[in-house]
């Protein structure tokens, strides 16, 4: 503990504690509870049935109430942990509640009933993580559908992504044309042009090739980034072109060279792109929420939002639902967070 | 030894379709290379990017200016009747011009009052915390890459997630209520409450996005030369003195471009308002974004030509925006070559 402390609260050169130190500790740890509290906080709830959650205040573990069966009643009877006259305490089933009094028998002899204050007994509880909120969604609602559609766009788009993104940056890292720099602007230039500029005509386009309630309406006008042409581009200038000559006297075609030589070269910028690109689609909200309108083609996103938007939310699988959204992010996050980070510091982009 | 030669053998064995395909696609593409030569294949390559991005991007750019002069509820344009200038005129039509709910579109002119608003406190808010966070990153820290993670990690949540567990805590039984309750304080339904779904908004939409800031600023902090630092040392400057002559200014081109993407970002909310509040109560957090939607696609009475006149009036600002991120851009890399 001591070395571990001292490690953790090293100071160069072994100087005294200084007031700033105590705000960067207490802003370090504010901040780890803050950002890490609410989704842990969200991934707890997930396993608790919908009484539990609607407990004020909550427990942080899923508890739930036990239950037995005892002899001679058809339903299974709550338990709880009485004091008894005498001082001792006893598990008894509860039978009825008659005011504030109730009447209760012990599971072993049920043959006589016990007169309990209600003030004098506590419910027996114990942790049991609710899974059925997860199972009851992918089994009875559609989320096994969005769960497929949301791959299937995660996956897709981004494969069209590095194949099309690289090969226009290949284009215009390793060739002279006239209009070179007038592609390069143009692609600069939309950058900044977002979603909702375009919203409208682009669900007209989107309509008029027949693409409305699609997935491809979804994909297509997500894989033409600039943000992945950039980054490629950039990248691809660093590649000696002597590597291409050498190529080129050996009677290789040029596709070959973007496929055998310069593709693999670019391979760590192209492992961005493909992170950066999961997390965009799989992420993505409005423009899925605008094309998609028919129930089994949601992706988790807009299934997610319409099913919490709805009067009586069900909560506890809107919960459920939630982590399992959350988790290829995470897995993102915990092994691959380093290259965005490095990424985005980098270029600034994101 | 064996294990990755077989690992080597399973991954060619999964490519070996790949590369086919490959070597199919080359056949066509050498009968092209042959009939225009090496330059040609540029606009080959080029092609499939342009095509995508000219369908998808620069024609929706185009067309939502003509979009704009229609008028009718149909989406396609050969359906809509040319207008000219009404749809704008309806957004400008206002009795009186401090009082947006006089104006005809008094729905748009609320979402625009509440952006300015959010987008001027969000981001001041923003920059500042993540200005402090990237200072205190930037300190001789044990394990400085774990909290850097640990402050960026929201940034990689999907929006809706973000809405949902926000609202999962806002609500009357929610974590909030819980802490409150602790000190004595009776539950409360804050997204009910105009007020506090605004100031909600603006204190989720900080949570989800100020990871990616105080990453730039913290990149831009680290680059600032270490012997500066040491120099004020030697020479006994207070801290907060070095903070104003070196940090500050060494810093400030980071600073306005940080501040220029908040603002191009904010001005565009959605996705987490939208899942948190759905733009409520009333109107009290209906922003651009969700009034171009909800005009465009969600309402009954939609009118997508307004929708798109509202639209290029946002574009116009985010134009703007971006003019002076580009500006800034270019003085700082000319900054960087002297």
């Amino acid at each position: 503990m001591g070395v571990a402390s001292r490690f953790i609260l090293r100071r160069r050169g072994g100087k005294s504690w200084h007031w700033t130190d105590v705000v960067t500790w207490v802003w370090l740890l504010g901040g780890l509870i803050i950002m890490f509290g609410p989704a842990v906080w969200l991934a707890f709830s997930s396993f608790k049935t919908p009484a539990a959650l609607a407990e004020f205040p909550p427990s942080i573990l899923p508890y739930v109430t036990s239950q037995a069966t005892v002899q001679g009643y058809d339903k299974p009877l709550q338990l709880f942990e009485a004091k008894m006259p005498d001082g001792s305490t006893k598990v008894l089933a509860e039978v009825r509640r008659i005011g504030l009094v109730a009447q209760m028998v012990d599971p072993k002899a049920p043959g006589e009933i016990v007169r309990v204050n209600i003030g004098d007994r506590t419910p027996v509880r114990s942790v049991s993580f609710a899974t059925e909120n997860y199972t009851t969604p992918f089994t009875q609602f559609d989320f096994l559908r969005y769960l497929w559609n949301s791959v299937f766009v995660t996956v897709t788009a981004t494969l069209i992504t590095l194949i099309v993104n690289s090969m226009a940056a290949f284009a215009l890292s390793k060739y002279e044309f006239r209009g070179r720099s007038l592609a390069m602007l143009i692609i600069l230039a939309t950058l900044m042009v977002p979603l909702s500029v375009i919203m409208v005509p682009l669900y007209s386009i989107i309509s008029s090739l027949g693409l409305f309630n699609n997935l491809w309406g979804v994909i297509l006008p997500t894989v033409a980034t600039p943000t992945g042409v950039f980054i490629l581009r950039q990248y691809m200038l660093t590649i000696p072109d002597e590597l291409i000559d050498a190529a080129r006297m050996d009677k290789a075609s040029e596709w070959q060279i973007y496929w055998r030589i310069v593709l693999p070269l670019t391979a760590p910028a192209l492992a961005v792109l493909a992170i950066f690109s999961v997390v965009w689609r799989w992420n993505d909200f409005l423009w899925p929420l605008i094309v998609l309108s028919r129930r089994e083609l949601y992706t988790l996103q807009v299934g997610l939002s319409i099913y919490s938007g709805e009067l009586n939310v069900q909560w506890h699988f809107i919960l459920a639902m939630t982590v399992v959204t959350m988790i290829p992010v995470v897995l993102v996050f915990i092994f691959l967070q380093r290259f965005i980070t490095t990424g985005i510091a980098g270029t600034g982009l994101k | 030894m064996s294990t990755t030669s077989l690992t080597d053998r399973l991954g060619s064995l999964l490519m070996a379709p790949v590369h086919l395909l490959m070597r199919i696609i080359d056949i066509p593409l050498r009968a092209v290379q042959k009939a225009t030569g090496i330059g040609g294949m540029a606009a080959v390559f080029l092609a499939p990017n342009m095509l995508i991005f000219g369908i998808f991007v620069l024609l929706p750019l185009v067309i939502n200016f003509v979009y704009s002069m229609t008028g009718g509820t149909a989406f396609f344009l050969s359906e809509r009747n040319f207008v000219g200038a009404e749809q704008y005129q309806r957004l400008f039509t206002c009795t009186n011009y401090l009082d947006p709910m006089s104006c005809q579109e008094d729905a748009f002119w609320t979402a625009v009052g509440n952006t300015f608003w959010f987008v001027v406190l969000q981001v001041t808010l923003m920059i500042g915390v993540s200005l402090i966070t990237a200072l205190i990153l930037n300190r001789d820290l044990a394990a400085r890459s774990f909290w850097r993670a640990v402050f960026f990690f929201p940034v990689l949540l999907s929006p809706v997630v973000v809405g949902l567990i926000w609202k999962w805590i806002l609500q009357r039984q929610g974590l909030l209520n819980f802490g409150l309750y602790q000190f004595g304080i009776e539950p409360y339904t804050w997204l009910t409450d105009r007020n506090w779904t605004f100031i909600a908004t603006i204190g989720v939409s900080i949570w989800a996005h100020m990871g990616l800031y105080t990453l730039i600023l913290l990149a831009g902090l680290q680059a600032i030369p270490k012997d500066l630092y040491e120099a004020a040392e030697m020479d006994g400057t207070k801290p907060a003195r070095v903070f104003r002559r070196i940090t500050l200014p060494l810093l400030a081109p980071n600073l306005l471009v940080v501040v220029v993407l908040a603002l191009i970002k904010a001005v565009q909310i959605f996705d987490e308002v939208y899942v948190l509040t759905g733009g409520g109560p009333g109107t009290s957090t209906l922003y651009l974004t969700q009034y171009i939607y909800e005009t465009g696609f969600a309402s009954a009475l939609r009118n997508p030509g307004l929708a798109a006149a509202a639209s290029i009036l946002m574009g116009l600002v985010l134009v703007v925006l971006t003019l002076i991120q580009l500006g800034i851009g270019q003085r700082g890399e000319k900054k960087g070559k002297r």
